[in-house]
């Protein structure tokens, strides 16, 4: 037993922890810097699936049925394994068309029927306030085991002003509206709320593992343990057997697999799952990860379901009095781990509290936006043109909303008490959400649903639900004569609700989702198929169907059936009026900065802006409703089904030619560059034209220049010396020689360059002709006391080229290293090597080298490097040639660093014909 | 018209295939292979069967969803 004072302060403290958390979700929010986008809160906020039903209701059912309570988590695995398929899909529909709750999807898939949202919404709120009752009753049985004790059984009637549930529910409702309602969110977004129900769901994680562990190895010895003992009870045996604790000797199947299913079903499409996997989804990439973590969660908050009850069963004996749904409190208390057993009292409010803030938001935001609004839409003097900002009208709706589902639930729980109706009410609740699967799944991969098919089938099998599960449950609360049940109403057997037309032998939640699910199906193909779908549904499942080929790249827009003429300022109005004015302007300024608009006041009333307006206004007060409010203040053309299609056609004509368009540009881009390379190389080429005539010009008036110096002395001077006048003359000459050389190279040059040399292939032996070129230049050596000496192979295979040229290049090469090495102790090596593709040759000396970074220029024209004061003289053009007569030849040629700070000048030649790609410079032997 | 989606995520094969054998792993006739009187470690074979199966499911999920993303060859726009 505890105090109730410290009973009520945890539960109070827990309370106002969960508000401050909300609290710092918001503001982090507002900051920019949500806590929420990751796939780790996601996935916990997922965990909202785990109510008080779970908390306390799986070792209830594991207690009565053994394995029986796993189909409810089995089936939600199932869906995780799609959910990367199918809940991407409809997040992403929801996030492009601004849906919020799963009536505006429904509705919005099947045109914007306001109708059909009633209708879900109808079904939503049947279906799930006596599952908020269950989840009040579940705090309020807690709080009176802890406060009372294992020992007393149900506690006396309390008035209800004394019971602490009824201010769980107040305190419930402030935090809903606080967090649920502070501002009207176009994207019905709510960070703070879901930061709460993310640590509520580790809150509740951690207090049953805590409770799982302390039974299992605190009051037993681990599983084996509570097993061996429970051979003990015959009557435990079956629990762990498919047969169940029913005793029933065949294996209900059907049951299993239909549990299965519906858990699936349910896991997408509960009110509170689908606020919390598709509205609140920050990012759809989180779902990848969020499914296996998920899945996880359940398995972990499962695993220690039985060993609980098995545990309590052996612990009390079996129907030892204690009721199993109660294990979690009443095991601890019962060993008097009191602490421990208040933890499992909170993990249960956190339960409870977590299914009830989102069940309540969800809801309200149906019950507004689909009930309440379209009702004062109707009303005369509810004019959509009428001034007035709505935006705080919305809210308090909302608000009140909140209040009134919590309430009803109270209400409920406070009437129906203890009746079966409650108990059973989980798993009622989940197949009246069921039947919004073959609408919304079907919807989003089927284009022939229409909204006449989809509302018969919806309330067909929502009357066959109530009639076969809601129906019999009140019957079996005393509400309804037994006589309904057996033999049937008006004692009519083929009309039993639990046997229809006589069906037995399959348990009634079977039964029920059979042929309620069979009702709903057949009328909404049936009539889907009998009347095909208009316009509107037509262009929605398009839409939807195909949300992932609606490109959000520019290029490609989404097709967008309105027809018509509106006003800016009736838009406008219109926005003000309903996001308020703040987020009207922001919105109508994202567009124009889109449309490249300079000012809102320019921007051009078409389709588009329609289509943008209406899916905003459709965020705050849901698609139906801002249907019809669009509609009132724009003058619409009907669309029919041509209009349809010829839409589609315009649209799909747009895509062509925004593809074309993008191909056109792209070649015209790649036609400027080629052009552009184009134009700087011939730039380059008339540039170096230029440099070469300059450079030719220079190089022909310095001979020229001491030719006519010299002439015009001797000229001037009749009585000059013979001696002196024969060195002049000898100048002169040489200067002439140095001056054709010129011109002969400068010609050879150009005809290389304009490919019209004439070159005279034959088969060479380069080992030959290098030794031949080593003796010819033999003298020119020895004249500044240097050596040459070559190092060549025994052997070597012919190649095929020009041998004049290419004793041209060797000459070349090795004038060039005479020239250059010291005098008296210059040497210079040619060593040949074959390798396998190639010959390479290389000329080394021992003279000053090249600098590194000169090394690229050597091969220019003209470009002697250097200091121009002390080198040797040359025509610059040496050099290029020869590496022009190697590349003509297939093969490169190339300078390094010899050891020694020498010069190393090498080439290669292709062995084969057209070898032009080699093994590169390895293999010159300059090291 | 089918358009490989932006930024990648897993396969749908792969997918579709885990869903079609938890299907199977999770209904009768299957679960009637463990449904006896036998024990592992001390437990019942019928549970441990169940979450065995579970968290295997759970981790090839896992492993379709977070290995990383085959290169499959990107048609070019326009052709068929």
């Amino acid at each position: 037993m505890i105090a109730p004072s410290i009973v009520l302060a945890v539960s109070a403290g827990y309370l106002l922890l969960l508000f401050a958390v909300a609290a710092f979700g918001d503001r982090r929010a507002a900051q920019g810097r949500s806590v929420i986008g990751n796939a780790w809160i996601f996935a916990l906020s997922w965990a909202v699936y785990c109510s008080a039903w779970t908390y306390f209701g799986s070792v209830g059912r594991a207690a009565a049925g053994g394995i029986w309570f796993l189909p409810i988590y089995l089936g939600p695995m199932l869906a995780m394994l799609l959910a990367w398929i199918v809940l991407r899909k409809m997040v992403r529909i929801a996030q492009t068309y601004r849906i919020t709750s799963i009536a505006d999807f429904i509705a919005s898939r099947y045109g914007k029927s306001p109708l059909l949202a009633a209708a879900v919404t109808l079904i939503t709120v049947v279906g799930i306030v006596p599952y908020i009752a269950l989840q009040l009753k579940a705090v309020s049985a807690g709080y009176d085991l802890l406060v009372h004790g294992v020992e007393q059984g149900p506690e006396a009637a309390q008035p209800w002003w004394r019971n602490g549930t009824f201010a769980v529910t107040l305190v419930l409702a402030a935090f809903t509206i606080v967090f649920g309602t502070r501002h009207l969110d176009s994207a019905e977004r709510h960070e703070g709320m879901v930061a709460a129900i993310a640590f509520e769901s580790v809150v509740k994680l951690g207090a049953f593992l805590a409770v799982g562990i302390f039974v299992t190895w605190g009051i037993f010895a681990g599983p084996a343990d509570i097993w061996a003992r429970a051979q003990v009870f015959p009557e435990l045996q079956s629990l762990m057997r498919l047969g169940g604790g029913e005793g029933t000797a065949a294996f209900g199947h059907a049951q299993w697999f239909a549990t299965t299913i519906l858990a699936m079903f349910s896991v997408l499409l509960l009110p509170r799952q689908f606020q919390m996997m598709v509205v609140e989804c920050v990012d759809e990439h989180h779902i990848r990860r969020a499914a296996w973590m998920f899945s996880g969660y359940l398995l972990l908050i499962n695993l220690f379901v039985l060993p609980l009850a098995i545990g309590g069963m052996v612990h009390f004996g079996p129907g030892g009095g204690m009721d199993p749904e109660t294990f979690v409190l009443s095991l601890p208390l019962a060993e008097g781990a009191t602490v421990l057993a208040l933890v499992a009292y909170i993990g249960g409010m956190s339960a409870a509290t977590g299914m009830l803030i989102v069940e309540t938001v969800a809801v309200s935001t149906m019950v507004c936006n689909d009930f309440v609004m379209p009702s004062l839409l109707r009303l005369r003097g509810f004019d959509a043109r009428a001034g007035g900002d709505l935006t705080e009208l919305l809210l308090n709706i909302r608000r009140a909303a909140i209040i009134a589902v919590l309430l009803l639930g109270y209400l409920y729980y406070r009437i129906a008490g203890d009746a079966y109706a409650l108990v059973s009410i989980g798993l009622i609740s989940f197949a009246a959400v069921a039947q919004f699967a073959p609408a919304l799944l079907g919807g989003i991969y089927w284009r022939g649903g229409t909204a006449a098919g989809a509302l018969a089938g919806l309330l067909g099998g929502f009357a066959v639900w109530a009639y076969t599960l809601m129906l019999p449950s009140m019957a079996k609360s005393g509400w309804l004569p037994a006589a309904f049940l057996d033999p049937g109403p008006f004692g009519i057997e083929l009309l039993a609700p639990e046997a229809l037309p006589g069906l037995t032998g399959l348990d009634n939640l079977t039964h029920s989702l059979f042929w309620s699910l069979l009702v709903n199906v057949s009328l909404y193909v049936g009539i889907s198929l009998w009347r095909g779908p208009g316009a509107r549904e037509a262009s929605q499942a398009l839409l939807f169907v195909d949300v992932f080929e609606q490109g959000d790249d520019a290029a490609e827009p989404a097709p967008i059936f309105w027809r018509g003429r509106a006003r800016l300022e009736d838009l406008v109005d219109l926005s003000n009026r309903l996001l308020g004015p703040l987020r009207a302007r922001q919105m109508f300024e994202d567009y124009a900065a889109e449309t490249g608009v300079a000012d809102v006041e320019a921007i051009t009333a078409d389709a588009r802006l329609v289509d943008r307006v209406e899916r905003q206004l459709a965020g705050a007060v849901g698609s139906a409703s801002a249907r019809v409010m669009v509609a009132s203040v724009v003058q619409e053309e009907p669309l029919g089904i041509a209009d349809v299609i010829e839409i589609l056609d315009e649209a799909s004509q747009l895509r062509v030619y925004a593809r074309a368009l993008e191909e056109k540009s792209l070649s015209l881009e790649a036609a400027t560059a080629e052009l552009r390379a184009a134009n700087e190389a011939l730039q380059s080429l008339d540039h170096m034209k230029d440099d070469f005539m300059s450079s030719v010009t220079h190089e022909l008036r310095t001979p020229l220049t001491s030719i006519r110096a010299l002439t015009e002395l001797m000229l001037d001077t009749p009585d000059m010396e013979a001696e002196q006048r024969e060195k002049f003359l000898r100048i002169v000459v040489s200067e002439s020689e140095r001056m054709s050389r010129l011109v002969n190279q400068v010609l050879d040059m150009a005809k290389m360059e304009s490919g019209h040399a004439e070159w005279h292939n034959a088969d060479v032996d380069m080992r030959a002709l290098i030794s031949d070129a080593v003796t010819i230049t033999a003298e020119v050596f020895r004249e500044r006391g240097a050596v040459a000496v070559a190092d060549l192979p025994a052997q070597v295979p012919l190649i095929r080229a020009d041998p004049d040229r290419l004793t041209q290049v060797m000459l070349n090469l090795l004038t060039n290293a005479a020239k250059f090495v010291p005098k008296e102790t210059g040497r210079a090596e040619v060593i040949l090597r074959v390798r396998a593709d190639d010959l390479v040759v290389t000329v080394r000396d021992n003279g000053p080298g090249i600098p590194e970074a000169q090394r690229a220029a050597v091969f220019e024209r003209f470009r002697q490097v250097g200091d121009a004061a002390t080198r040797p003289h040359g025509t610059g053009l040496g050099l290029p040639i020869s590496r022009r007569i190697v590349e003509h030849s297939g093969g490169e040629m190339w300078v390094e660093a010899a050891p020694g700070g020498g010069a190393c000048f090498a080439f290669r030649l292709p062995l084969g014909p057209g070898e032009g790609e080699g093994h590169g410079h390895q293999g010159a032997d300059c090291r | 018209m089918i358009r490989p989606d932006k930024g990648g995520g897993p396969d749908r094969g792969p997918l579709l295939a885990l869903f079609g054998a938890a299907l199977v792993l999770f209904n009768f006739p299957m679960l009637m292979v463990f449904d006896r009187d036998a024990t592992v470690f001390g437990l019942p074979l019928l549970g441990v069967a169940l979450f065995v199966i579970w968290a295997g499911l759970i981790g090839l999920l896992a492993w379709v969803s977070e290995r990383p993303r085959r290169r499959r060859p990107r048609r070019e726009k326009g052709q068929p």
